[in-house]
């Protein structure tokens, strides 16, 4: 059921061979932000690069919203073709309204078994009576009407869309929109307040786009990635952004290259950046260990998806973050970030390169398919500056150690070029010069100075979001966030205390950040978007934690909704 | 080449297909090969239980669910490897290794060194659409270097790999090439490379419809049977394959290479090697 | 249509056998090209394409039944010792590479008729080269069926609009599977 505090709205618009619903999706999304409302969208699709059936999920209101709702208000079905594949993904209610068009056929069994509210429009046969006329833009007319955006706005999105290459595409669109919102069943739907187009500038971004943005705000210069999805698309927008920030990049033969040639840029002085999914991860492991060992800053984005193996590359999960954390061989203490929205993507990519010249060492960052694949609409964020500096020794200093022990464990790097500067990067076991070595103390103490390094305060800006008071605690990490954020404000209404811990910063481990945090705290409750409860474990290993700790772990590739995030609340309130 | 069953059962090509519906785009090049598949392994009466599909990740590799023989959808750019395992435990089996260009020859580029240079008896068949179709759009090591997309605006500005030079260099017994529209020539080939022992390599351009359908759908018109008759003289192909346009179709070079072929596995008792240890 | 990539020679036939194998073996190959594309159809949720090819691949496979109940003992044991798995491709199984997720059914149409007249051509190609005076016989027969799956399908095609401009229109870029 709707929740009278919800002041969203969730459409979805289903339809399959060409019927354009993704863009729809977007044209929906784009006349919705000129209309001042925040969004959130995602898309589901079938396994079939072309013609396939597809879902654009879109979440509009009027205050930020980065999360999907518990249900969805309207689902308009252009089709019903294979839309059983999405079933599980579109939760609808009695308080649901189905447009549907007669000429589509029988409704599958888990919209009837709904209990939504049916309207019938002959969305096809309408489109049909204008000469290029689109059913989907028939369904935008609706919907428009619907929800209370005027035609206008999607007219305007659709000619911002396709306007340009057609100017009779853009006439029959018109048509279409305006025959759709005139055959809108007469139902009543909340309707959101439209703002107005706000003074300040708003973003549309997609969280692979703000992962590459973020990067280079922080001076990334070289990228050579290899491409998978879900993270495909941050190797396409850096491809025509970084030239135009003087930097360059590689498409690599696979995830060896890529991890050594941006470890090889890196030596020579350039930020360097690489991201890839779990598969690609995995192969990356020994090289991050030589990045580790050698001391040689990057970073590394894994966009997670459901695994092991090849999985479920379409969707989230979170659930590499075991090899995230204990992945490389021997001792390899490494910094391993995970942003907590979409937003976020940018701040956290922008740190994460930061830690990693500051520490010189790997940081992997993980996203996830859920952020980066989801667009929103947010307000711009305010700019962070991070001073960021790899250490570099200031003359030639006679008899330079590249890994001279230091109170901080960070040392001097110097870029071939330096006089005096040279060494030799290893992997190999080395003593404070780099030269080769076996001995006990050299291995020791540069196993120190690497934990030495990470054991700095410099996480406590931004190592976690921690929100509210109470004696009952979401702890959680990465893109559960936004969800969880929802739950608490929704438990917060029901009169429960409780206080939400979000890390950004999942290695290395901040026990007395933790412990401030959890000060007063009785209950935990831990959740994630795994099968094994990754992150629980962890804590455990690491952390001291108060009395209660209650795992709520659940793998994709369904997403995590508020709803049953404040229902675990609740029962973590009780007894 | 007919080949007349001597097994007591023929199989239709039907009954090489399985019941999964390919997800290959209509008017994909795959969807011939899988067919050209279907009739080799009729013309060679082989049991479905017989035949090992091996592949790796791609529009491509999905070929092995399609079929009804055994098959293995491994990880990417790894199905030599997993094949040379296969037929080295297993050399009873008829194994096929199926990849695309990016599979094949980005990521799998090192194994196919080796492969070619182990010779063990295997048929390794690339759908090459010069494209990584799956990940919707990016350059494989066969895409001309002009090619603009979003991840190399302007075009990539590399020589494309030449997979038939390299596989003869690296010491494969029988290399071939052909179109995919061809579904008679490509069964044929698939028929030839499975009989010739060693390491067999077919490359069978394979347009893809949904992301080169302007520069490819043309294909049909420009492959054409390669004039000059195949050579057993790795010089002689060397220098045919050097100067190669891209499009020329058959058996290019079948050589005399014996194929790899350690003892079969078998069970003996290691208990008597405890006298190496015994004082 | 890839008419360059098909033979267009019809295979030497020493006798009725063979051309029993030949005819049926294109009959067969037919019903299942038809099927194989309505698969890619519904798979690509284009039903209405589908309907089509599953409606040609009943035509086909009436026919392939006609053909066996004629050869009768004509084909025996299966078939002759010189058939062969690999082809060339029969006349009237319609090239892979011509289907679009998209195609409208008057294209779909037009494409049946172009293999359905293909294989018209194929069998009197047979009739005309055919010493044996059966074999001559029984291609001319197969022709004319042939012919009449061309009018039947010419008929259905008048009931079929023509295709609209931009058909092949799909707002939404490919999306990615794995």
């Amino acid at each position: 059921m709707r929740s009278p505090s919800d002041t969203s709205l969730s459409i979805v618009f289903t339809g399959s061979g060409g019927a354009g619903v993704m863009t729809a999706g977007q044209i929906l999304l784009d006349a919705a932000t000129n209309c001042g409302l925040y969004g959130f969208m995602t898309r589901s699709t079938g396994p079939q690069i072309r013609g396939g059936e597809a879902a654009a999920m879109i979440r509009l209101s009027s205050k930020p919203v980065q999360s999907p709702g518990d249900r969805f208000d309207i689902l308009l079905a252009l089709d019903f073709e294979n839309l059983q594949r999405f079933a599980d993904e579109l939760p609808l209610d009695s308080a649901s309204l189905i447009i549907a068009d007669p000429a589509a056929g029988e409704m599958p069994g888990f919209l009837k078994n709904s209990a939504a509210a049916v309207g019938l429009v002959p969305m096809s046969k309408l489109a049909k009576g204008v000469k290029g006329g689109r059913i989907a833009m028939v369904g935008l007319g609706i919907l428009a009407r619907l929800i209370g955006l005027p035609e206008t706005a999607i007219v305007a999105a659709v000619a911002a869309s396709i306007g340009r290459k057609k100017p009779e595409a853009l006439a029959a669109s018109e048509a279409a929109v305006l025959l759709g919102a005139n055959a809108a069943p007469d139902v009543a739907i909340p309707k959101l307040p439209l703002p107005g187009k706000p003074k300040e500038g708003r973003w549309s971004i997609t969280g692979n786009e703000a992962t590459g943005f973020g990067a280079l705000k922080a001076g990334v210069k070289f990228v050579a990635g290899y491409p998978i999805t879900p993270a495909t698309e941050i190797l396409e927008w850096m491809a025509h952004a970084l030239p135009q920030c003087g930097g360059v990049l590689l498409q690599a033969e696979d995830e060896l290259a890529s991890i050594n040639m941006i470890m090889g840029a890196s030596y020579g002085g350039a930020p360097s950046l690489t991201a890839t999914a779990g598969p690609g991860l995995s192969l990356m492991i020994e090289s991050l260990g030589l990045a580790v060992a050698s001391e040689i800053p990057l970073v590394v984005v894994d966009v997670m998806r459901s695994g092991p193996s090849t999985g479920i590359a379409t969707k989230s999960e979170q659930s590499d973050l075991n090899i995230a954390v204990y992945g490389l061989h021997g001792d390899a203490p490494h910094i391993v970030t995970a942003p907590l929205s979409v937003g976020d993507c940018l701040l956290t990519a922008q740190w994460s390169v930061h830690l990693a010249e500051t520490f010189q060492t790997p940081v992997i960052m993980l996203s996830d398919q859920s952020l980066g694949h989801a667009r929103v609409v947010i307000d711009r964020p305010e700019e962070i500056v991070f001073q960021t500096k790899r250490l570099a020794p200031e003359a030639p200093i006679a008899g330079y150690e590249r890994y001279a022990q230091t109170d901080s464990g960070i040392s001097a790097m110097a870029i071939p070029g330096f006089p005096g500067g040279q060494y030799t990067a290893d992997g190999l076991t080395h003593n404070a010069r780099g030269t080769p070595s076996s001995q006990a103390k050299d291995h020791v103490g540069q196993l120190d100075k690497r934990q030495r390094k990470l054991n700095a305060s410099d996480f406590a800006a931004h190592w976690a979001e921690i929100d509210g008071d109470g004696e009952l605690a979401v702890l959680t990490w990465g893109s559960t966030s936004e969800p969880l954020r929802e739950a608490v404000a929704v438990a917060r209404a029901a009169g429960i205390k409780v206080k939400l811990i979000a890390l950004r910063l999942i290695a290395p481990v901040q026990p007395t950040l933790l412990a401030a945090a959890l000060a007063g705290v009785k209950r935990i409750l831990v959740i994630e978007q795994n099968h094994t409860g990754q992150f629980w474990r962890y804590l455990r290993a690491y952390y001291d934690l108060p009395a209660e700790v209650i795992s709520i772990h659940c793998p994709g590739p369904l997403p995590i909704r508020p709803g049953e995030a404040f229902a675990h609340i609740q029962r973590g309130a009780r007894a | 080449m007919n080949m007349i069953p001597n097994a007591a059962k023929a199989f239709t090509p039907a009954e090489y297909k399985s019941a999964v519906k390919p997800v290959w785009c209509p008017g994909c090049g795959d969807h011939s090969v899988l067919i050209s598949f279907q009739r080799a392994l009729a013309q060679l009466a082989l049991p479905p239980e017989q035949v090992a599909i091996v592949s790796g990740i791609g529009c491509s590799s999905r070929i092995p669910a399609y079929t009804n023989c055994y098959g293995f959808h491994g990880v990417h750019g790894r199905s030599l490897a997993l094949a040379s395992g296969l037929k080295v435990a297993r050399p009873d089996l008829t194994v096929l290794v199926a990849s695309g260009d990016g599979d094949g020859f980005s990521i799998g580029g090192n194994h196919f060194l080796h492969a070619c240079r182990r010779n063990i008896d295997l048929t390794y068949v690339v759908m090459d659409n010069r494209i990584y179709g799956m990940t919707k759009g990016q350059p494989s090591p066969t895409t001309e270097p002009d090619w603009d997309t979003a991840i190399s605006p302007g075009g990539t500005g590399l020589s494309p790999f030449n997979p038939l030079v390299i596989a003869l260099a690296s010491g494969a017994n029988f290399i071939a090439r052909g179109f995919s529209g061809d579904i008679a020539g490509c069964a044929k080939l698939i028929v030839e490379a499975v009989q010739t022992p060693g390491f067999s390599f077919v490359q069978i351009l394979s347009p893809c419809v949904t992301f080169r359908e302007d520069q490819q759908k043309g294909w049909k018109n420009v492959v054409h049977t390669a004039i000059v008759p195949e050579t057993d003289d790795p010089a002689r192909a060397a220098r045919r394959l050097m100067t190669d346009d891209g499009f020329n179709t058959g058996v290019l070079y079948r050589g005399n290479r014996a194929p790899y072929q350690p003892l079969p596995l078998a069970h003996f008792d290691p208990s008597h090697l405890e006298t190496e240890f015994a004082k | 249509m890839t008419a360059a990539t098909q033979s267009n020679e019809p295979p030497k036939l020493d006798n009725i056998a063979e051309f029993f194998a030949q005819a049926l073996a294109i009959e067969v190959e037919a019903t299942e090209r038809y099927n194989l594309l309505a698969d890619q159809m519904e798979v690509h949720n284009n039903r209405e394409i589908a309907a089509i090819f599953r409606k040609m691949a009943m035509i086909e496979g009436e026919h392939r039944n006609e053909i066996a109940r004629r050869a009768g003992d004509a084909l025996v044991a299966g078939r002759p010792a010189s058939f062969s798995w690999i082809g060339p491709d029969g006349p009237e199984a319609i090239d892979c590479d011509d289907v679009h997720y998209l195609m409208t059914p008057h294209r779909a149409l037009m494409l049946a008729r172009f293999n359905e007249e293909r294989a018209v051509r194929y069998f009197e190609a047979i009739a005309a080269a055919a010493t044996d005076p059966q074999i001559a016989a029984f291609a001319a027969e197969m022709a004319a069926e042939e012919r009449d799956h061309v009018v039947w399908v010419d008929q259905w095609l008048e009931q079929i609009a023509p295709d609209e401009p931009g058909w092949d229109e799909d707002p939404d870029p490919p999306v990615h599977s794995e």
